[in-house]
This record gives C-alpha cells, sequence and structure tokens, in this order.
C-alpha cells in the first residue's frame, strides 16, 4: 500500500523534472530520472524533517552527491513543501534559487553545495560524525552517480567511512546510495571507466552492501531497513537504475545524460510516464486538470 | 617572549581553547606531529580525528562536521591542503561551511624539505575564492589571538603558519581584530608591509634603512582577506611609495592584493618582494638571502626603489 503512494508520488516528480527541465531549456533528465524512485523513497518513506523548519537540528540529511540530478531533488523538496511547486519553473533562471546545481545557501532544504561530483561522500561522512559527537540519532543519506564515483575523493572517503569515529561513534547513520544507471556524460561508464566489480570494491573497503533494483520501491524500503538496522559500519546500497527511465526516448541513451527535452518531447515523455496512449491522451487530460495546465504551459512555451 | 614557531603557538592556542570549547574538532592527515595539533589529539583524543594521506577528504569531512555545528580545524601543509582546491571551493566556500583551514610549512623559510613541501601559491588560491578570510599571524601573541578569533568567527578562514620561530613583533597590549592591519613603526618615506614570518625583517631593514637617512612605515599585514584599506591608504598616502614583502609566490599574494587595492583608490608607486619561480632545497637563511627577503636585501630593495 505504501509502495503505490509513493510510486504516485515518483510519477508525479518524473512530470515536474520533464516540466522544470523544458522551461529551463537546459539541465540533465537521464540521471534526475534514474534517481527519481531512490530519492522519493527516502523523502516520503523514511526522512524525519520538518519543511517548515529546513535547519532543525534533529533532522536526518541527504546529500545528493550527484548534483546535476538537482531536478529530482527540487521536485521532492516542492512536494514535501519547502517552496511551491510553481517555483519549479524558475529552474536555472537568473535570480532563482532553484541553481542548475545545488546550492546550500541559496535554497532551505540543501545541506551541501555538490555538482562538482567526487565531494558529497566525505561531506556525508563528516555530517555523520558530527551527529553522533552530537549524540543525534539522526541519520544521513548520500546519492552517488555511477560515473561520479570514477573519482578519487570517492575512495579516500570509502577508505575512511568505516574506520572513522570508531570504536565511540562509528557512522552506522549513514547510507551511500549508487545510482548505477550504467551511463555517463561521454557514453556508457564501461565504454569510459568501467567501475566493476563494484560490489566487492565497496565490500573490500570494509562496508556491508547490499544491491537491489533502483526502481522496486519496496526493495528501496528494505535496502534502507537493512541499513538502518546495521551496527558499527556505514552501508552501501548498488541501486541498479535505468538512465532516463519512465520515458522510452531518454532511456539508456548517453545523448539524454545532459539534453532538455524540448516543449513537445517533455509532452510526450509526460503521456508515457502516466500511462496514457496517443489516441487516449486528449481524453485523459479532461480529467487531469492539473496536467492539463502543466501540457498547456508546455504548449505556450513551444510557441514562444 | 622566545621566538616561537606559529604552528607551535597554533597547537599550544588549540589545547587551551578546546577545553573551554567542546564543538572544536581537529582533524589532519597524517602529520599532526607537525601541524601540531598531537597534544590536542592526546588530551581530546575522541575530537581529534586522522584521516591519513588524503587531504581531499579531511576537507570534506571537516565541511560535513562545519554543518553539523562543530568547529573543525583541518590541518596540514599550505601546500597540500590548498593543493586540494576544488574541494575548498565547493565543500567549504560555496557551502560556506565553517571551516578553519589551517595550512603550516608555508614559505621557502622551510628550507631543506624543498619546493614540494613549500606553501607558496596557498595566498593567492584562497584570496580568488569568495566567503574565506586569510589570515596569517607574525608573533606567538598575535598566532594565539588569530586562533582564538578563529573559533568565535563564524564562516570559513584560512589560517597560513610557519614552521620557522618568529621573532616577537607586537606589543603586549596588542589586540587582533579581522580586516585591521598593525602600524609597528612610524617613518615618511615608504611604507613596508609585511605578512607571517616577513614581518621581523621588516622591521630589522627598517632599522637598516634609518641609518641611510630612509624611514620606514612598517606594517604588520595579518589580514590579508579582508585587507585593511584605510590603514593601507593612509600610510601610502603619505609615504607616497609602498613596498610589500612575503614569503609566497610574487603572483597573487599580498603583493597582488595591495596592488590591486591601490591601483583602484590611490594608484602609487609599488615595489613587490616575494618568491620568483619554484623555491629549492637550502638553507632557510641562504634561500631568504636569494630571494631578497632577508633584512639586507630588503633594505637593497628599498633603496633601489626609491632612487637613493
Amino acid at each position: 500500500m505504501a509502495e503505490v503512494r509513493l510510486e504516485a508520488i515518483a510519477r508525479e516528480c518524473r512530470v515536474q523534472i520533464l516540466r522544470m527541465l523544458a522551461h529551463a531549456g537546459s539541465g540533465h533528465p537521464g540521471g534526475s530520472l534514474s534517481v527519481i524512485d531512490i530519492l522519493t523513497t527516502i523523502y516520503f518513506g523514511r526522512l524525519r524533517h520538518d519543511p517548515t523548519r529546513p535547519d532543525w537540528p534533529e533532522r536526518d540529511r541527504v546529500v545528493l552527491s550527484k548534483g546535476h540530478a538537482v531536478p529530482a531533488l527540487y521536485s521532492v523538496l516542492a512536494k514535501a513543501g519547502y517552496f511551491p511547486e510553481k517555483q519549479l519553473i524558475t529552474l536555472r533562471k537568473l535570480g532563482s534559487p532553484l541553481q542548475g546545481h545545488p546550492d546550500r545557501t541559496m535554497l532551505p532544504g540543501i545541506e551541501a553545495a555538490t555538482g562538482s561530483l567526487g565531494q558529497g561522500l566525505s561531506i556525508s561522512l563528516g555530517l555523520a560524525l558530527g551527529l553522533k559527537l552530537s549524540g543525534s540519532a539522526a541519520r544521513v543519506y548520500c546519492v552517488l552517480g555511477d560515473g561520479e564515483i570514477q573519482e578519487g575523493q570517492i575512495w579516500e572517503a570509502a577508505m575512511s567511512a568505516p574506520k572513522l569515529g570508531q570504536p565511540g561513534h562509528p557512522l552506522d547513520n549513514l547510507v551511500a546510495i549508487l545510482d548505477y544507471n550504467k551511463i555517463q556524460l561521454d557514453n556508457f561508464v564501461t565504454k569510459i571507466l568501467d567501475l566493476e566489480p563494484v560490489l566487492t570494491k565497496w565490500q573490500s573497503f570494509g562496508w556491508p552492501v547490499v544491491e537491489i533494483d533502483g526502481h522496486d520501491i519496496a526493495q528501496i524500503v528494505k535496502a534502507l531497513d537493512h541499513a538502518e538496522a546495521t551496527r558499527g559500519v556505514p552501508t552501501f546500497v548498488v541501486a541498479h537504475t535505468v538512465k532516463g527511465k519512465g520515458v522510452s526516448f531518454m532511456e539508456n541513451d548517453p545523448e539524454w545524460h545532459g539534453k532538455a527535452p524540448k516543449p513537445a518531447e517533455a509532452i510526450a515523455g509526460i503521456r508515457e510516464i502516466l500511462g496514457v496512449t496517443e489516441g487516449g491522451w486528449e481524453d485523459y487530460l479532461k480529467t487531469d486538470s492539473a496536467t492539463r495546465a502543466i501540457v498547456d504551459e508546455l504548449g505556450t512555451l513551444g510557441k514562444k | 617572549m622566545p621566538a616561537k614557531a606559529s604552528r607551535a603557538a597554533f597547537g599550544e592556542a588549540l589545547l587551551e581553547l578546546g577545553a573551554r570549547d567542546e564543538r572544536i574538532v581537529t582533524l589532519d592527515a597524517d602529520l599532526s606531529k607537525s601541524t601540531m595539533t598531537v597534544s590536542f589529539a592526546k588530551k581530546f583524543p575522541g575530537r581529534a580525528f586522522n584521516l591519513g594521506i588524503a587531504e581531499s577528504n579531511m576537507v570534506g569531512v571537516a565541511a560535513g562536521l562545519a554543518l553539523t555545528g562543530k568547529i573543525p580545524f583541518a590541518c596540514s601543509f599550505a601546500c597540500f591542503v590548498v593543493g586540494r582546491f576544488e574541494t575548498i571551493r565547493i565543500s567549504v566556500a560555496y557551502t560556506n561551511a565553517n571551516v578553519k583551514i589551517v595550512g603550516t610549512h608555508s614559505g621557502i623559510a622551510i628550507g631543506e624539505d624543498g619546493y614540494s613541501q613549500m606553501g607558496l601559491e596557498d595566498i593567492a588560491c584562497i584570496r580568488a575564492l569568495p566567503n574565506i578570510g586569510i589570515i596569517q599571524p607574525a608573533d606567538e601573541l598575535e598566532t594565539r589571538q588569530v586562533i582564538a578569533h578563529a573559533v568565535e568567527h563564524q564562516g570559513p578562514l584560512y589560517l597560513r603558519l610557519t614552521r620557522q620561530n618568529l621573532e616577537p613583533v607586537c606589543p603586549p597590549d596588542y589586540r587582533f581584530q579581522l580586516g585591521r592591519w598593525l602600524v609597528l613603526r612610524r617613518g615618511h618615506d615608504v611604507t613596508l608591509i609585511g605578512t607571517g614570518g616577513t614581518v621581523f625583517n621588516c622591521l630589522e631593514a627598517a632599522k637598516l634603512l634609518e641609518k641611510d637617512g630612509i624611514t620606514a612605515d612598517v606594517i604588520n599585514a595579518a589580514c590579508i582577506k579582508p585587507l585593511d584599506d584605510e590603514t593601507l591608504v593612509r600610510s601610502v598616502g603619505r609615504t607616497g611609495h609602498v613596498v610589500t614583502v612575503e614569503d609566497h609566490s610574487i603572483a597573487g599574494g599580498l603583493g597582488g592584493a595591495v596592488a590591486e587595492t591601490l591601483a583602484d583608490v590611490l594608484p602609487m608607486p609599488l615595489k613587490r618582494l616575494g618568491v620568483q619561480g619554484f623555491g629549492e632545497s637550502g638553507d632557510a637563511k641562504g634561500l631568504y638571502a636569494k630571494h631578497g627577503l632577508d633584512p639586507a636585501g630588503i633594505a637593497a630593495s628599498v633603496k633601489k626603489f626609491l632612487n637613493r
């Protein structure tokens, strides 16, 4: 039952991702669509937070280390109530707190500036350690990209995390989740710098590793349960995902790493996400005024 | 007060401050015996973290700790920690994390270890970043005050410290203030501005110059960012000539900061003394003489600059 609710939220967020990217005219749809089920599950299935008090000291922390997927994060933050959903279409516009990559100082709810890849795991270690030292029960969720873990700093952090804070303050309040969508900017990960065997790499660094389907919400929940029950060490989750998940023409295509959909493409994608046939689309829109408004707005944008 | 290295004064100050403020934590990258945080680690083992030879991770972990309200001092040699510039740029400066980055072993004064261990471009790098202040204390007294200030100051700072002993230069009643320079000596002909280890040499150079009838304002520029443009303009407006002296690359350091400021508000004849090119192995005294940063070298440059 809970999964059905989370799946519905993830669908709404996917629609918002396409919407805001089309309005921005630039950005990263592929990795936003691959990570959205993970972020949805964290924010609406686990997170102890209060959008009205984004600086509440006892809140759980989320660090989106793969900062280019920030449209996915903005969509869940808006849905959770950190800011109005209408603000989503200011993404990447001059003066907007919705920067092209996360800016902690401009938008409440962002825990750290990321986007320069490889830095978020170290920050997450520091957050987890600081919370432990302060006696807080809050947890830290760090979301990594697959291309991102080619960065050397990731492996410095990977080597450090199972040992840092021991014995009194082990970082078992930390879970790192790899959005393993198999594609990076230039090409497939295997063609640029293969990560395999990625599970045994993290295991050999001292992390318990859980392998899941990153689009199966029940599996994500179970992995996060497992992490929370693990004592003494942080947990690493390898989430196999599909880049561009939910939009057929974006799926598994490196071209859609960093290219925004045109308004007509965004509308076609939204229809697919909602599972409506081309023939049934007009009739469907008569029954869904929220989507109708988004589609009309995109239609106007396409005529500009 | 006997001469003391600012890294040593830092280690002692941290012990005292750490006893009063539990938020203070230290991070090191296998150089805690050299950065002098080792006594803090012995006294407060639960608050000292040695991250191994992995400075990028150290800087990032410090940022995370700061975001939970801790006051982390992330320490290594100046060149190694500032060498992780991109992590400082995003995880500390852009995130505006309250991290105190401590770079010891600044300049050619470290001597025999040679160029790869010398912090010579660190000021130039950090100067380019918004949000982070740069402070380089000149003696033990000032170092203790700067460390206490760093604990109170909300926001990231870069603290540049020396391996070599520093002779006392500040008066006993001196009180450090961010963005304020200290005029140590008054003169009429030239403004001599030093920072960190070169302040004492500027004072000695001023004594040599006085014998030749040249009197100098000598300024201790502990704050390189923000610099004290009020004191700078007041002094240079009076003397008409300015010479900066630093154990740092001639490009982008104190001299660069002073040149940029004066070019904007009060263009004046300016001579920058610093390190040209790479450093090299050798004894510190010999290196200072080679680069003209010893009292005789400074005095000679000033005379040439003033055509006297």
